[in-house]
């Protein structure tokens, strides 16, 4: 029962968080709403017991990629682009896929388990005693099964770094 | 709605020990962070030879409480053009954070809010980097340049800095196995030795990481008074500036802490594990009782009656502390109460010890430049660090393969540690070198023709 | 927004790191200054058009006003001054006093520089440290003449005030606990890592810059250049006493704190030395109670602590003097700030107008 409250809080903030986001004209705003959209996501990955998601959602996340998104709205002058009136003409062509989007969403939703094969996949939640310490088994998974992919995206990161300091560099 | 009502009254039937415990310590920290200030004023006073607040209450003592009333009802400004949700936003995202990390820690076996999270340490840690939003946020809500400069600046630090703690942290995390921060304390325990002996540089790597995330001097550049930027917190008066430094002392008490779970063996007593040093037990009572002396001592040289009296209440007060420290050791019935008292009495006593060598080196040494303070952060403490994880994994490795334990371990780490302090040298040598081939200023000659 | 344009930030009148109201335009360059221009008169108090209307010992405690924080220096160089024009010479006794209380004031003077300018760069305790110190000089001022800061101690032709009696024994014991107590600063500041990280070329102004701007003081003397007017042009009784003049070598900002710190020490030795034997003697040479110098102009300059201060008096006959003016030095050291400003960080520029030590009183008049 606690589990059901929980999970509904947290979707209600989350799908709140991202409509306010996606209407506000300041774009400060929008951020914080993207913000506590993501704690909100990071609250269910709690309350389906996997903390070490949780955490890394919070930190990765929102303390590091929303710290970088804050940083380049403040360091741009947006004010020029705020004046702009933007999707003024795209708007019904924007509601016609969006309207298209949430109907396909919906068929999958509601033909979840009708028959086999069909829609969403079913399954079953283990008993919150018998969940492996969360950290370890990702900690296992990604240092053993999945090492090269690691590795890969290290690098890949390591150079997207690279890239960045080298073009922020100012040319003496 | 009833689901709602009937989820709430199953919750609070579960958790009713730790949101009381979280209720209290969030009633009462302004009033232990109002001391905490205290205590900082009157030692950077006693470091510089002045006698710091004496007025307000006997020795001062009335003085937090007097600041707190006058912030509570200073007028209220707002600048003209200030985002108005944001600049509400912004104190309470810092000090909320600063306070929800507070949750996870341990004080003593016992005492935690949080009870046995898995992943301990990096929920403190993670929670605690949600501050920056407050600072960036709060320099922006300013709608001035100069205080977005200085949010910006701080932010930068507390990012850069947070890599290198991650990092000394890990070093120390790979002792424990875990993150559970009673797990790590127990480990400890079982171990027999505190991991500062084992990482010393990780240790230390901390120390100065954690001097900057809190924005402490030598590392407070964007909130210093005398500086050109004026720091983030500039356009907020009355209580927000209050909030602000709430959430600042809060972090400085979440990173003592953590440091002294994972580094300075938690609530244990110094050689928990060796019966024969058990007369260390009555350590704290005879601190307690010698503070007590003390005051009777000095109780007739106080000029004032009040004063007078309230020495003579200090000293009650620190017997029958002393007395409750020694009835779990002496008195066998209270047995089962001795890890609670004396682990919160030791966790406290190496809390506050972190704390004030974070104030002595406060009043004591200059200000680091900006971009010193980031030169510092990213060309000696991060390679510091990711060193420091590679030697100590290597030490691990070397230790279980020699079956050693304990202190066993000292065997493989001090040659680790010794390495890391090697290059640790070889970086600053090289910074050095780096300074000194900077060239002297040479502007352009601006009086030719 | 912060990195492409030049940008022009105000800093000042009001400011703690400005010692006074000084107002500084920076021009920058995203952290870098390129440039910047002071705003002084803020304090202009029009002493020099005063002195026109005043007689020549009426003017005297003007002058004290100017560099509040060494008054005794400047009075010293006004009474000189005039001594100079009645072509008078103060007694040998006078003379003794006057040298030992300038150079307390000397020590004072750098004390509260030395306090303050480790303020600005983040040291919060050797401020109150060189207080306690300075406390105990302007003890000896109160006891000598009643007055801590404005001390108008000296008079032309002399000395109103015979020395109190105990007044070897209080200089001799500060003397004593000097010493140690700049072991003390020193402990603190001297190797300290981010003291010489702040402090090390920071603020560069080389000798050629430093005589081209008519620098002179410590900032002229850390520069390389071994200029000092008490050992150049004697005046009260300095050519009886040994003592050094420290020279620097890179004229950075470290240079001038050592310099000004060595300055302390010799201004200890050189109170040792007085005190040891002070003639006996009249303290007042004969000058008449009403001063009519003959007609005539006088340039006087002492070593102050701040640099070479200057009186030039142009005297008509009457009781009042037809012009006076004033070579204050931190007003001209004040020219080279933005020669030693450029290039440095915003961050610098607070520890550069620190180690220049001026008083906006003096810059201003």
């Amino acid at each position: 029962m606690l589990d059901k409250v929980l999970f509904y809080f947290f979707a209600a903030i989350a799908v709140a968080s991202a409509a306010l986001m996606v209407t506000r004209r300041n774009v400060v705003h929008g951020a914080i709403f993207l913000i506590t959209a993501l704690l909100a996501i990071a609250g269910i990955f709690l309350q389906l017991r996997a903390e070490f998601l949780f955490i890394v959602q919070i930190i990765l996340y929102v303390g590091g990629i929303m710290v970088l998104f804050v940083f380049v709205i403040m360091l741009v002058n947006l004010d020029v682009a705020l004046q702009q009136i933007q999707f003024a003409r795209k708007k019904w062509v924007a509601l016609l896929v969006a309207l298209a989007l949430a109907g396909q969403v919906g068929l999958m939703v509601w033909s979840s388990g009708k028959m086999p094969g069909q829609g969403l996949p079913v399954l079953t939640a283990a008993a919150a005693e018998h969940l492996p310490p969360n950290s370890e088994t990702v900690a296992h998974s990604l240092f053993e099964s999945y090492l090269l992919p690691f590795e890969i995206a290290s690098v890949l990161l390591l150079v997207a770094m690279i890239g960045a300091v080298v073009m922020a560099k100012k040319r003496t | 709605m009833s689901a709602a009502i009937q989820a709430t009254i199953e919750f609070v039937k579960l958790y009713w020990a730790p949101l009381l415990c979280g209720v209290v310590i969030v009633a009462i920290l302004p009033l232990i962070v109002g001391y905490i200030v205290l205590v900082e004023r009157k030692l950077m006073a006693d470091m510089q030879a002045r006698l710091g607040p004496m007025r307000v209450g006997p020795h001062g003592l009335l003085q937090p409480i007097a600041d707190a009333l006058k912030l509570l009802i200073k007028e209220d400004i707002i600048p003209d053009n200030a985002d108005k949700l944001v600049f509400w936003l912004a104190p309470v995202l810092s000090v909320g954070a600063a306070l929800l990390s507070l949750a996870g820690l341990a004080i003593g076996p016992a005492f935690q809010i949080a009870q046995d999270i898995n992943i301990g340490i990096l929920f403190v840690v993670g929670i605690s980097a949600l501050g920056i939003f407050g600072i960036v946020l709060g320099g922006w809500a300013s709608n001035s340049h100069y205080s977005l400069m200085g949010a910006l600046r701080s932010s930068a630090q507390l990012v850069s800095y947070e890599t290198a703690a991650g990092m000394a942290l890990v070093s120390a995390l790979l002792f424990t196995g875990t993150l559970n921060i009673k797990s790590i304390v127990e480990a400890q325990s079982k171990e027999g030795i505190w991991y500062v002996m084992l990482a010393p540089v990780a240790f230390f790597t901390y120390l100065v990481a954690s001097i900057a995330e809190t924005n402490r001097a030598p590392f407070d550049l964007p909130e210093a008074e005398s500086e050109l930027v004026a720091g983030y917190m500039t356009e907020f008066s009355g209580f927000r500036w209050s909030l602000y430094f709430l959430a600042e002392y809060t972090n400085m008490i979440v990173v003592a802490s953590v440091a002294t779970t994972l580094f300075l063996g938690g609530w244990l007593r110094p050689f928990s594990h060796v019966p024969w040093l058990n007369f260390l037990d009555f350590v704290p009572t005879l601190l307690m009782v010698a503070v007590g002396a003390y005051c009777i001592v000095r109780v007739p040289k106080q000029p004032v009656r009040v004063q007078q009296m309230f020495m003579m209440a200090v000293a009650g007060l620190c017997f029958v502390v002393g007395l409750v420290l020694a009835v779990p050791v002496l008195v066998p019935i209270a047995k089962p109460f001795y890890a609670g008292i004396h682990g919160g009495f030791w966790f406290i006593f190496k809390v506050s010890l972190y704390i004030y060598f974070f104030m002595w080196l406060r009043f004591t040494i200059p200000r680091y430049r900006f971009d010193q303070l980031m030169r510092l952060g990213w060309h000696f403490l991060i390679p510091l660090s990711i060193i420091n994880v590679l030697l100590v994994g290597v030490a691990l490795i070397a230790g279980s393969y020699f079956n050693l334990h304990g202190w066993g371990l000292l065997l493989v780490t001090t040659p680790a540690a010794v390495i890391a302090l090697v290059a640790a040298l070889l970086i600053l040598a090289a910074e050095k070198e780096h300074d000194e081939r900077q060239q002297p200023n040479t502007a352009s000659d601006f009086y030719a023709g | 927004m912060l990195g492409a344009d030049e940008l022009v930030i105000n800093m000042g009148p009001q400011h703690p790191s400005t010692h006074g109201v000084l107002r500084v335009k920076l021009k920058l360059d995203g952290e870098r200054v390129i440039g910047s221009e002071c705003i002084i008169g803020y304090l202009h108090r029009g002493v020099e058009k005063i002195a026109e209307n005043r007689t020549y010992q009426q003017f005297a405690p003007y002058v004290d006003r100017m560099d509040y924080v060494a008054a005794v220096s400047s009075g010293l160089g006004y009474c000189e001054a005039v001594e100079k024009l009645l072509v008078v010479e103060a007694p040998p006794r006078a003379r003794v006093i006057r040298t030992i209380l300038t150079e307390l004031q000397r020590i004072a003077s750098h004390l509260l520089w030395l306090g303050t300018h480790a303020l600005d760069i983040g040291a919060l305790t050797p401020l109150f440290y060189c207080f306690r110190e300075r406390e105990e000089i302007l003890k000896i001022f109160e006891k000598y003449c009643g007055a801590r800061l404005t001390t108008h101690a000296f008079r032309i032709g002399g000395l109103q005030y015979e020395a109190y009696d105990t007044f070897e024994k209080d200089v001799e014991r500060f003397c004593k606990d000097f010493e140690s107590r700049i072991v003390e600063y020193e402990t603190l500041l001297t190797q300290n890592r981010i003291w010489i990280g702040r402090t090390k070329g920071v603020g560069i102004l080389t000798a050629a810059d430093a005589i081209a701007f008519g620098v002179t003081g410590p900032v002229l003397r850390a520069s390389g250049v071994k200029w000092d007017i008490r050992k150049a042009a004697p005046y009260a009784a300095y050519d009886q006493y040994k003592f050094e003049i420290p020279v620097g070598t890179t004229g950075d900002t470290y240079d001038r704190y050592l310099v000004r710190m060595e300055e302390m020490r010799q201004s200890r030795l050189i109170c040792l030395q007085a005190i040891e034997n002070i003639p006996a003697g009249p303290i007042m040479a004969k000058v008449g109670k009403v001063l009519k110098p003959p007609p005539g102009e006088v340039y006087h300059a002492i070593e102050a602590p701040k640099g070479e201060i200057g009186y030039y008096i142009v005297s008509d006959g009457t009781v009042m003097p037809y012009r006076v003016h004033i070579r204050p030095p931190s007003f001209i050291n004040l020219q080279a700030f933005d020669r030693m400003v450029r290039g440095h960080l915003v961050a610098d520029v607070v520890a550069i107008i620190g180690t220049i030590d001026i008083v906006l009183g003096e810059v201003d008049r």
